[in-house]
């Protein structure tokens, strides 16, 4: 199995009443909240603690896309992955991702996560969202009705921007270029494994069992939210007749280590408590943009027993108890944190395991411990999980542990 | 329209006035249909995404709408008839009488769409907690809930999907502020015009009534006291009858002055 060391980079300095006197952390959130000064001071230690990652041993470092948002500072994740492509020397560079429909022309995208597998030795894991209604629809003020088409269409040109051996034209419902020619080109040929962040929608199983990408089961809300999902996943992937191969699916799990269950559950109290309280507090307004929705999972949702169910989870704040019962997060010693780990990735059946072990407002001290305990205690016990039964083909050649040794070190 | 089926409905008898319906189209016969329907006969297309006719399709940009609004007027029999446009279908309705004047004889616009000013915005139709709409659009809540109830001979699920589409075909004309570069077009109306105004309008404020009236100088202004956005569902007799009072004058002639007149019910 992977296990991939995955920053939010939240800004970690929202006000204790936060979420009583601001309704939203997402598209409206309160500019005046930001204090540029500290909000540096946070990239330079989150990259600190990616950096401290890779060289610990995690498979890779992971950032992502948001806009206009207080828990996710990465408006251009490719900017912190161009750091790390070049300050780290091994692991792979998980950018989960860029959403195409969201870059005029989406050839920004080729080209940028090309300069990205360039910088990294080819280390690139390239992700391909379609990106969530508040950072797509709100922040970005892209048309609801037309995202999905666009996106896929994006994604097509992306993918042919790197594979094409010639300049080309494209003709598309919504992009239009005479002359599509991305220079530089990524090292990985034909391309960059491509992973897919999914919520649930059926289209995208089916392009991921199609076009051969990863799908990621990423939500904040575990493993039983993860299990419907990926569910659905293996259901699709076997209709098309295709292995159920888990290093095909990815899923995020939030992580606190400590040497004792109660130094666990002492310490991660308050930054989880901060991480659904403040962090997750996005006004339901923003959550169902009018035709962002297919119309299969509009039929989903009608015939669910409560028909509020996609903004439940924006209204109230889950208490520390059911933040750890309904296992958002995972506490515990090494080997408990390892064995429900295991457990979890087996029932899933996924290979690509992305952790938050720094979430809400963790410190440095904070972070670096449970990332230090994790590498030295968890992850060997993760290590050999499906790796006797399946070959990962959606992992990068240049990142892969056997070869780390091999490379030489990059950047000087 | 476009590859999509749209329905039409029409209802009473005399001189043809098409009605392009507002935010949610027109998923039941409306009491405003019926008051209109007692002077003249009504034709009511609806637009591809609204209730009676298939998804959006591939309405991608403004043209595509534009020109779907228009075929489909034609194709319903409404060609050079009387127009009037509730809310989103206002916005329609103007661009119509615009882009082809001889195509409408006169215009009504009731609580229009279309025009945006950065420094005084619109509500926004799209970012709503779930229950709020229905307290938006009508001053009286009950009645917009009451307009997109699930009849009880239709699968819920099935009618929720309807809704869905209504509110998309809606966000993807008027998507993200409902700027449908209308100002650059209205110049061209040569239509006798009406503009409505909802007193108590929650999505247009009160400063959209300057704003439409300087872009159709000659149009007649009425508000609608006390009723919302959508006044064909606060006060179908009062809008009704401003309606008539404007079409039953000569096309020439047609005015109705400006005025403040009650919702009643």
């Amino acid at each position: 199995m992977n296990v991939l060391f995955f920053h939010l980079m939240p800004y970690a300095e929202l006000p204790a009443d936060f979420r009583a006197t601001h309704p939203s952390i997402w598209v409206d959130v309160d500019s005046r909240l930001f204090d540029p000064v500290r909000g540096g001071a946070m990239y330079r230690e989150y990259l600190d603690e990616l950096e401290e990652a890779a060289a610990l041993g995690f498979d890779g470092v992971c950032v992502n896309e948001h806009h206009s948002n207080g828990y996710g500072m990465m408006p251009s994740p490719n900017l912190m992955a161009s750091v790390l492509a070049r300050a780290t020397t091994r692991g792979a560079v998980c950018v989960m991702g860029n959403a195409p429909a969201l870059y005029d022309p989406p050839l920004r995208v080729a080209e940028e996560m090309a300069m990205l597998d360039c910088i990294s030795g080819g280390r690139l894991i390239a992700g391909l969202p379609l990106g969530t209604p508040m950072d797509t629809c709100y922040a970005y003020g892209r048309n609801p009705g037309t995202l999905r088409d666009k996106y896929v269409e994006a994604c097509e040109l992306v993918v042919r921007a790197w594979q094409e051996p010639a300049p080309f034209a494209f003709a598309g419902r919504f992009y239009q270029h005479r002359y599509v020619n991305v220079w530089p080109r990524p090292i990985q040929q034909p391309r960059p494994p491509i992973w897919i962040p999914g919520g649930g929608a059926p289209e995208t199983w089916r392009t991921c069992g199609e076009r051969g990408y990863v799908y990621a089961a990423l939500s904040y809300f575990g493993y039983q939210t993860a299990r419907g999902v990926l569910k659905g996943y293996w259901a699709e992937l076997a209709r098309q007749g295709r292995e159920p191969n888990p290093f095909q699916a990815g899923y995020l799990q939030l992580v606190g280590v400590a040497e004792t269950k109660r130094e666990a559950l002492e310490r991660y109290r308050a930054p989880a408590e901060y991480f659904y309280a403040n962090c997750l507090h996005t006004d339901p307004r923003f959550a169902v943009p009018p035709g962002y929705a297919t119309e299969a999972s509009v039929r989903f949702r009608a015939r669910q027993a409560n028909p509020g169910n996609p903004v439940a989870q924006f209204t109230t704040a889950p208490t520390y108890e059911q933040i750890l019962e309904r296992g958002y997060l995972i506490v515990g010693t090494p080997d408990e944190v390892a064995d429900r780990l295991r457990d979890i990735a087996v029932d899933l059946n996924v290979g690509q395991l992305m952790l938050l072990l720094h979430f809400g407002n963790m410190d440095r001290s904070l972070t670096g411990a449970n990332t230090r305990l994790f590498a030295e205690r968890v992850l060997p016990q993760l290590r050999d999980l499906f790796t006797d039964r399946w070959e990962d083909r959606w992992w990068p050649e240049a990142a892969r542990r056997s070869e780390a040794a091999r490379r030489p070190a990059s950047g000087s | 329209m476009a590859g999509v089926s749209c329905r039409v409905w029409e209802q009473g008898a005399g001189e043809p006035a098409a009605l392009l319906a507002g935010v949610g189209g027109l998923p039941r016969p409306t009491a405003f249909l019926d008051r209109l329907a007692r002077t003249r006969r009504v034709i009511a297309p609806s637009l591809p995404g609204f209730p009676g006719s298939e998804a959006v399709g591939r309405l991608d940009d403004h043209l595509d709408w534009l020109l779907a609004a228009r075929d489909l007027l034609d194709a319903a029999g409404a060609g050079g008839a009387d127009l009037i446009g509730v809310s989103v279908g206002a916005a329609l309705a103007a661009d119509v009488a615009a882009v082809w004047p001889a195509s409408v004889r006169r215009l009504a616009l009731v609580s229009p769409l279309g025009l945006f000013d950065a420094a005084d915005p619109t509500a926004d139709l799209f970012a709503q907690r779930p229950g709020e709409l229905a307290g938006l659009l009508c001053s009286d809540p009950a009645a917009w809930d009451a307009h997109v109830a699930a009849p009880e001979s239709v699968d819920p699920v099935e009618w929720a999907v309807v809704q869905a589409r209504a509110q998309e075909a809606a966000a993807r004309l008027l998507w993200p502020v409902g700027d449908t570069r209308l100002a650059r077009r209205l110049h061209r109306v040569e239509q006798s015009a009406l503009l409505v105004f909802g007193g108590a309008d929650r999505v247009l404020p009160a400063g959209y009534r300057q704003l439409w009236q300087r872009a159709l100088p000659g149009a007649a202004l009425q508000v609608i006291d006390g009723a919302g956005h959508q006044a064909d569902l606060d006060a179908p007799a009062a809008l009704a009858a401003v309606i008539d009072r404007f079409l039953d004058q000569p096309p020439a002639a047609a005015d109705c002055g400006a005025g403040v007149v009650p919702a009643g019910r």
